[in-house]
């Protein structure tokens, strides 16, 4: 990528090494070199724990107290920051050197309005007043897309939503005019249609402010399309450093072909072959009443599941795709009758499921079982592998002995390529991708006959994601099991899924076999989905160009 | 028949014991979870952790060796021919056997600390009739001497005496403790790295410090005496049991109500956590202190009306005490009871419980084996923090005269009986600092190791550290 003629420095980071302060062997980051250009944006890719943070953070000098910089320098122009007395070096933080955050409403002070967020930085580092620091707060909003800006500038940041909130974040950032911002997974908590506009914002920005970018990230959907050189850290170095198209092209280390190959792909699609009905739902309603006043009289209802039907056939993946807060967790929820549906029908086997006691659902529970999106809350920490495997075995398979149970656990954790001592262990023991073997073992426990998986994948490690889709893929191809997959990431989806129901605001708006959909799609928004996913095959990039060339 | 004794167990004294088999069992519930055990290594790997755990340990002995109660046989009166056995009407405890005739050697009113004559000017009649204005001799102090000017000299040799007595104590314990440790690596082959040494050092100086002061409290008033002449150092380690009791006990009475209350109000949410809540924000909107104090006279009428069931005073006093604890403890559970229903209304939130209703795992289940484990550091944390929070409550409230019994030794009677005698010129100094340094000493240690339990349970600082 040659298209920066002034490609002057304007941050180098030469020789860092941050080391344990009671443990001055364990190196965090070992002789990480690069260099931020102006007007370019370098991504920091890696998986977490590979130290891609704590880089950022050994720039500004904020690294928690248990870290020490023992080596290295950061050249900002001609002054070396790790010299600068910490006054002079707080001036330099957002003046010079500015950071937006993944979680752009944690990052923001919930009781300021977000005007008086961003006079802050601005009062600090320049001598705007009155009106005039008003104005420029105005224009700083109107620049990073804020819509209605003048009315918005005086709202709170929970009135904001999560793009809107990082757009504001961003605006923070560039109040002071900054030379190198720092964007510390600035889309990860985003929804794909989201991320795509903030990360051309981003890169728009690179541009007509002539900033220096750090980007990080682990994935390699967003490297491809916003950075222009890539670097691969692992394990606390940086083991490949190049162009992103050369990059693209002809990855060198082993490891970033795995971080390049784990994206899916997707031109493969599944069929199947059969009529098994295991699930049926008809027009499936979960309304949720909202209560006000004093006597918490219901006022109306929030539709989050508004109607909805599916089948899902014996050993069939049923993808049910949609952005966060369209009701796609509450359906999985109101299918396992965690929640009470408010109408509809929901058959299994040709049964109706819906509506049955806890008790009189008992027997059923056997046969439907979940995956939940994250494994480090869906275990208790205060159990063991074994003991968290066998309880729905001990509630629901009464017919079994202890030693029958210990045989299946042992069995199980094999079955998912763990060992079988591991069921002595507590969950904290394991990194994500093994708690959600566990979790995928303890759901095969009683054998269940469907299990619905809620973003099973998304929240663990592009290369672990990998592993655990195939684990799933071959449970089903060995169990015959059905899956009812709830995601918000299009791209796994080919590789998965048979049918695929796009989901928004609590309606299904299309429903049909994974190749039809995704090749030919028929609803508008099915389409903005899917112009969202990040791609590496190169496409999307040269639209980027594009746009930057009209923005 | 000389040394026939009657047990005597005071509602007080069950407690303890119910206590300390608590105390058991939880260290070897230990056994069971690892990492309850790691956590509580933490705890004990710093030095603090282990010196202040030692302290409180020795308070929590001696409160137990108070707790052990008998009443002595009465020797029958000359010349009276009866079959019957009569006890004596005080309850001695095997404490009391241990500091000697600390506690019986009264005077007729203040000393000084290790003074040979009474603080008060009275009339002495001479040997020839008479009446001098003068400080009388004490009876019970430096007796053995052979001329006053022996005293300085003295105390330092008794001093010695005394604290060598309760160093040959604790290096026999250490040693044992050393053969114990030594067994274990040898079993294990794993070198302890607990710092024992800290350990040791403080049980040295503990007992050092005991043995000198019984030795030397048997021969002089160490530490005086107060208005009606009692031991001032005796009565302040007689109120080390009504301190640690009330710590202890009022907080165990609390905790039940709250982790019941608090439990179900976030788990099972709708009325029950209605009710829960308009029953704490009641509760907290009386003022505490005027509750505790109509509920203690209250009491008290009801004692005084009902003497059938109380043999001797002390029986009365100890009533009274474990009222208090009761009115305390129901006061003080709205704290933990929120903070409680807080956190269950979050875990039952979290995908475990799902998955667990998934399996159609019962309510009770849920609660005892999700729920309530993932609670048990807040309860922890709770109970050490309230621990030093009530011996200061029990000190307030003796003090405002709502408290314990004036006849049962306690630090917060001493120090409103200080309130006069700070007022005098000169000042009689020695009653509140009796009372005063230990409370001190207990608290500061508590205080200290709940830091540490808290550093060591609490998952959030537990996640700063592991980020670190």
């Amino acid at each position: 990528m040659s298209q920066n003629m002034n490609n002057q420095t304007a941050l180098t980071v030469s020789g860092l090494e941050v080391v344990l302060h009671d443990k001055p062997d364990t190196k965090i980051l070992d002789n990480i070199n690069f260099e931020l250009r102006k007007g370019e944006v370098f991504a920091l890719v890696g998986e977490s724990g590979s130290g891609k943070s704590m880089t950022s953070m050994s720039i500004m000098r904020l690294l928690p107290d248990a870290l020490k910089i023992t080596k290295g320098k950061v050249m900002l122009g001609e002054t070396n920051l790790f010299r600068l007395p910490e006054m002079e070096m707080s001036t330099i933080r957002g003046s010079k050197v500015a950071m937006i955050f993944q979680d752009a409403l944690t990052s923001l002070n919930p009781v300021q309005k977000i005007s008086d967020q961003i006079a802050e930085t601005l009062k600090i580092h320049t001598d705007l007043k009155g009106q005039a620091l008003r104005d420029r707060t105005r224009s700083l909003l109107e620049e990073v897309g804020i819509p209605e800006a003048d009315k918005r500038m005086d709202w709170y940041p929970h009135q904001m939503s999560g793009g809107q909130q990082q757009r504001v974040m961003i605006a923070m950032a560039l109040a002071c005019e900054p030379d190198v911002l720092l964007a510390d997974e600035p889309t990860t908590a985003l929804d794909v249609t989201i991320q795509k506009q903030v990360l051309e914002l981003i890169k728009s920005l690179t541009i007509s402010h002539n900033l220096a970018v750090l980007l990080i990230t682990h994935d390699m959907g967003v490297v491809r399309q916003t950075a222009h050189r890539v670097g691969v850290m692992y394990k606390g170095e940086i083991i490949e450093e190049n162009d992103c198209d050369a990059f693209f092209k002809n990855p060198q280390e082993e490891y970033s072909r795995r971080l390049i190959n784990s994206l899916p792909d997707t031109t493969e699609f599944r069929d199947l072959s059969t009529e098994d009905n295991v699930l049926e739902v008809k027009d499936l309603q979960v309304h949720f009443p909202v209560r006000k006043g004093i006597l918490q009289r219901i006022q109306g209802y929030t539709k989050a599941v508004d109607g909805i039907s599916f089948t899902i056939r014996k050993g069939e993946t049923l993808a049910l795709v949609g952005e966060s807060g369209c009701g796609k967790s509450t359906t999985g929820r109101a299918l396992l009758n965690l929640i009470e549906p408010t109408g509809g029908e929901v058959s299994f086997h040709g049964d109706r499921i819906d509506g049955l006691s806890r008790k009189d659902m008992l027997p059923l529970r056997r046969k439907i079982q979940v995956i939940f999106q994250n494994p480090y809350s869906s275990m208790n920490p205060r159990m063991t592998v074994g003991d968290i495997i066998e309880e729905g075995m001990e509630r629901l398979r009464p017919d079994m002995s202890a030693e029958q149970r210990e045989q299946k656990i042992i069995e199980l954790l094999t079955r998912v390529h763990l060992e079988p001592d591991h069921r002595f262990r507590y969950p904290h023991e394991f990194s994500g991708g093994q708690r959600q073997r566990i979790a995928i073992a303890r759901a095969l426990a009683v054998e269940p006959e469907l299990i619905i998986c809620d973003e099973p994948t998304s929240a663990l490690d592009v290369s672990v994601r990998a592993d655990v889709m195939d684990l799933l893929l071959e449970l089903q191809r060995d169990l015959q099991v059905s899956y009812l997959f709830i995601t918000h990431d299009l791209s796994i989806i080919p590789h998965l899924a048979h049918q695929v129901a796009v989901m928004n605001g609590g309606k299904i708006v299309e429903y049909g076999n994974t190749e039809d959909v995704l090749n030919n799609p028929q609803n508008e928004y099915t389409r903005t989905l899917l112009a969202a996913v990040p791609k590496v095959d190169g496409s999307s990039e040269t639209a980027g160009e594009a746009q930057l060339a009209t923005a | 028949m000389d040394l026939a004794i009657k047990p005597v167990l005071l509602g007080t004294d069950l407690l303890v014991y119910l206590l300390i088999a608590m105390i058991v069992m939880f260290l070897l519930s230990l056994k069971k979870n690892p990492q309850n055990r790691d956590r509580w290594r933490q705890v004990f790997s710093t030095r603090t952790g282990m010196v202040t755990f030692v302290i409180i340990l020795s308070y929590i002995s001696i409160a137990l060796l108070d707790s052990l109660h008998f009443r002595k046989q009465m020797e029958p009166v000359a010349g009276q021919e009866t079959t019957e056995v009569y006890y004596s009407n005080t309850i001695n405890s095997v404490l009391d056997v241990m500091l000697g005739e600390m506690g019986e050697n009264t005077e007729r009113t203040y000393s000084a600390p290790l003074s040979l004559k009474s603080w008060v000017n009275e009339n002495v009649i001479a040997e020839d009739g008479s009446i001098t204005r003068a400080q009388p001799a004490l009876v019970h102090a430096g007796q053995h001497l052979e001329s006053p000017d022996d005293k300085v000299a003295d105390i330092i040799w008794q001093s010695l005496v005394g604290a060598a007595k309760g160093l040959a104590l604790a290096a026999v314990l250490i040693v044992l403790h050393k053969q114990m440790i030594a067994r274990g690596e040898r079993a294990t082959g794993i070198r302890s790295t607990l710092p024992w040494r800290s350990a040791w050092i403080t049980l040295a100086i503990v007992l050092g410090l005991l043995g000198l002061l019984i030795h030397l409290g048997n021969l002089y008033h160490v530490l005086g005496t107060d208005q009606a002449g009692n031991d001032t150092l005796y009565d302040s380690l007689k109120g080390i049991r009504t301190a640690v009791l009330i710590g202890t006990l009022t907080t165990l009475i609390a905790m039940p109500i709250a982790i019941v209350f608090g439990i179900s109000a976030g788990y099972f949410k709708g009325w029950v956590d209605d009710v829960v809540q308009y029953i704490y924000t009641t509760l907290s909107s009386i003022p505490g202190l005027l509750l505790i104090a109509a509920s203690v006279l209250m009491f008290q009428v009801w004692i005084d009306n009902n003497p059938q069931f109380f043999e001797v005073a002390l029986e009365k006093a100890d009533a009274k005490f474990l009222a208090l604890c009761f009115i305390l403890g129901i006061t003080s559970w709205a704290t933990l009871c929120r903070l409680l229903r807080a956190e269950t209304l979050k875990i039952s939130q979290l995908d475990y419980v799902e998955a667990a209703h998934a399996f159609g795992i019962g309510h009770a289940q849920i609660l005892k084996r999700h729920i309530l484990p993932n609670l048990s550091h807040i309860i922890m944390i709770t109970f050490v923090l309230d621990f030093s929070g009530m011996v200061l409550a029990e000190a307030v409230l003796s003090y405002i005269g709502v408290g314990i019994d004036p006849t049962m030794a306690s630090w917060g009677n001493m120090i409103n009986l200080a309130r006069a005698e700070l007022a005098r010129e000169p000042m009689v100094w020695w009653n509140l600092s009796g009372a005063f340094f230990l409370m001190f000493t207990l608290v500061l240690s508590a205080n200290l190791f709940s830091d540490l339990v808290r550093d060591a349970f609490d998952p959030k600082t537990r996640v700063e550290a592991a980020k670190a």
